[in-house]
């Protein structure tokens, strides 16, 4: 270990992956994120801070789905029904039982690793495309349960889910510092990217320790997984849960930015598209990795608000409905679901690995610079 | 027993349209690999392109019908050749994506162009019936009925005696021994695409037929077909036949006899319950092949 070099060197260290920090680089880095999380709600208004709340959000969803897709490698279109057993638990611990919230997002985790852990044993029958369209089941299924629980998620006209957001003395709805007061949007992204962080400490030091390399191992090949002394039903199943359990946290705090939910944002067809956002986020940002699900999220669920927004003030050449004069034929909407469609094909053709791979490239350019490899 | 009847025709009709979607699935899937999520797309364009053909264009039924058939497999043949033909051996979840990417994609084209209402097919049977062994059963489900019955049967005429037919199955048997024995499986793959699309051109017209109209609800069919094909098993055409027959019939079924104890909605959940319990006792559908692991 003499003499190592860390950053100039294109040779890649074992023991560098599986440190936290490779570099001095990315606690600079880490520094510096830190600025912009604090720095970020005091210079935004609210409508961009709520777009920003909503990526947090995903965030966490989509960490979770990456464990389970990315690192153990098990399709699953089923994501959407999990962040709403998340949400209906805020709604009934935080809103109907009012307890705080260090209790009800705790439980939301509770409630949504239990779920997932019916659907886990399915993995160790299924696979492949089997599996996905069995996870596309479970829409279905909570489609009929969220619509016929009145008593948890008021039938069709949708219940309250603004469960509280009080941390000790600290009231993320009405934050006050000293003598500043913050508004509840800004709370919340301070309040949501924190969880946001803490999730990717959490994802990151499993992936890289023991059971993250477990779950590679079964992610690349699961028969030779077992061989090696993998336990299959361990790791598929853990993932199944950890997955789900960070899509239950995610839906509480999705039902905390909304306040209202209609249950059938999260099953059958609507849930279908809320699922196909989720995967849509891991792809973006890159199969496998951390950082690339929290860009993936802020790529896929702010990108629509970013065009939404730009064409509610300019005039974009022929879009209908926007600031300018000139008549267009496309709508906002239908504009930015085919961007999101052609988004994902085109990734998938050309960037498999996601921004991460797209981050990856530049980095290595530079590094082997002025050489080309 | 007339109520039965009654619900058992209905079931055998909404299965025959699920069976016509399945098929488009199989076929791709037997020669591919694929699950093409973009077949519920392709629904809704065939049963799009047949309302312009009658209502704007003012063609008989049974030609706008065909059109719909092969623009569908034309569309079909040219995603396989700009997208799908470059991701061959890509993992499966990456296959899944890009077709619901394409599906995606095709949603918001049908959108633009047609509109998010419903749009009345103008398809020759309307709300017409015939009584058969004593029941009322409406025109549109025979057709439907009598039409998946022709399609199949040509489908594996087609599968039997054709040499591009011989080909899919020596492709789907195993590609690098077609390869080897001159088959382009590159054209194999391009028609099968082709098939599936207009089989979903057919599968389309006759679902509007059914709803009274062209919406893009139709897309949602596809996905009810879902647990049809693994119910027969993704490779088997006879086992996608006979799943979506199952399937039809046991959410008609439900639908009639809903136990009152529980809440309704019921039946749209009975396919995935079906599919569920199926693949508990054999995880490769019915007719599917057992799936051989090699380290």
């Amino acid at each position: 270990m003499i003499g190592r070099r860390r950053n100039r060197s294109l040779a890649v260290h074992e023991g560098d992956l599986l440190r936290l920090f490779p570099s001095s680089w990315h606690k600079t880095l880490l520094v510096a994120l830190v600025v912009v999380f604090v720095a970020t709600p005091l210079q935004l208004d609210d409508t961009w801070l709520e777009v920003l709340a909503r990526c947090g959000v995903a965030a966490i969803g989509a960490i979770g789905l990456n464990l389970l897709t990315g690192y153990t490698g098990q399709a699953s279109l089923g994501q959407a029904a999990f962040l709403g057993v998340g949400t209906y638990t805020a709604a009934w611990f935080g809103v109907q039982q009012d307890l705080p919230f260090l209790v009800w997002l705790p439980l939301c985790a509770v409630a949504g690793g239990l779920a997932g852990a019916v659907i886990g044993p399915f993995a160790l029958r299924l696979r492949g495309n089997y599996l996905a369209i069995v996870t596309l089941g479970v829409l279905y299924v909570a489609q009929y349960v969220f619509v016929n629980w009145d008593s948890l998620t008021g039938g069709p006209s949708g219940t309250r889910t603004a469960a509280p957001v009080k941390i000790f003395g600290l009231d993320f709805d009405n934050l006050q510092i000293g003598a500043e007061s913050f508004t509840r949007r800004q709370g919340l992204v301070w309040l949501i990217w924190a969880i946001v962080f803490v999730v990717a400490l959490l994802a990151k030091n499993i992936v890289r320790t023991r059971p993250g390399r477990a779950m590679q191992a079964v992610r690349d090949r699961d028969v030779a997984a077992d061989v090696i002394g993998v336990s299959l039903g361990r790791y598929k199943v853990s993932a199944f849960v950890l997955a789900s359990a960070l899509a239950a946290v995610a839906g509480g705090l999705y039902g905390v930015v909304n306040r209202q939910v209609s249950p059938d944002a999260f099953g059958g067809a609507p849930g279908l598209l809320l699922s196909i956002q989720y995967v849509a986020m891991i792809i973006v940002g890159g199969l496998g990795t951390i950082g690339g699900s929290i860009v993936g999220a802020l790529v896929v669920s702010g990108l629509p608000q970013v065009i939404t927004r730009i064409s509610s003030s300019t005039d974009l050449p022929l879009v209908k409905g926007d600031a300018g004069g000139s008549p267009g034929i496309v709508d906002v909407f239908v504009l930015n679901q085919f961007l999101f469609g052609f988004l994902i094909v085109a990734f998938l053709l050309f960037e498999p690995r996601g921004l991460a791979g797209v981050w990856l490239r530049i980095r290595t350019y530079f590094k082997g610079w002025p050489f080309s490899y | 027993m007339e109520k039965f009847l009654e619900l058992l025709f209905a079931g055998l009709a909404l299965g025959a349209r699920y069976s016509l979607v399945a098929l488009g699935f199989v076929v791709i899937f037997r020669a591919t690999g694929v699950i093409n999520f973009a077949q519920g797309g392709f629904v809704a364009l065939g049963a799009y392109v047949a309302y312009t053909a009658i209502n704007t264009w003012d063609w008989p039924f049974p030609l706008a019908v065909l059109v719909a058939m092969l623009l569908l497999a034309l569309v079909g043949a040219l995603i396989e050749a700009s997208i799908l033909r470059w991701l061959i051996g890509r993992p499966v979840l990456t296959l899944i994506m890009v077709t619901i990417g394409i599906l995606i994609m095709i949603q918001q084209i049908n959108l633009q162009i047609w509109g998010p209402q419903l749009l009345p097919l103008g398809d020759p049977w309307q709300l017409s019936t015939v009584e058969i062994l004593g029941v009322p059963v409406r025109v549109t489900n025979v057709w439907a009925m009598g039409l998946t019955a022709i399609a199949v049967a040509v489908l594996f005429a087609y599968f039997r005696y054709t040499r591009m037919g011989v080909a899919m199955r020596a492709t789907a048997l195993d590609q690098e021994a077609a390869l080897a024995q001159g088959i382009s499986v590159r054209r194999v793959f391009a028609a099968s695409w082709a098939i599936a699309g207009a089989l979903a051109g057919l599968a389309g017209v006759m679902i509007a037929a059914d709803a009274n109209g062209v919406s893009p609800t139709i897309e949602l069919v596809a996905l009810a077909a879902f647990p049809a094909i693994i119910l027969g098993g993704l490779e088997s055409p006879g086992g996608a036949v006979i799943g979506g027959l199952v399937i039809g019939v046991a959410q008609q079924l439900t639908a009639g006899y809903q136990p009152d104890f529980l809440p309704v909605g019921l039946s749209s959940v009975v396919p995935y319950l079906v599919m569920v319990v199926v693949l508990l006792v054999r995880p490769y559908g019915l007719f599917g092949e057992p799936e051989v692991e090699r380290v």
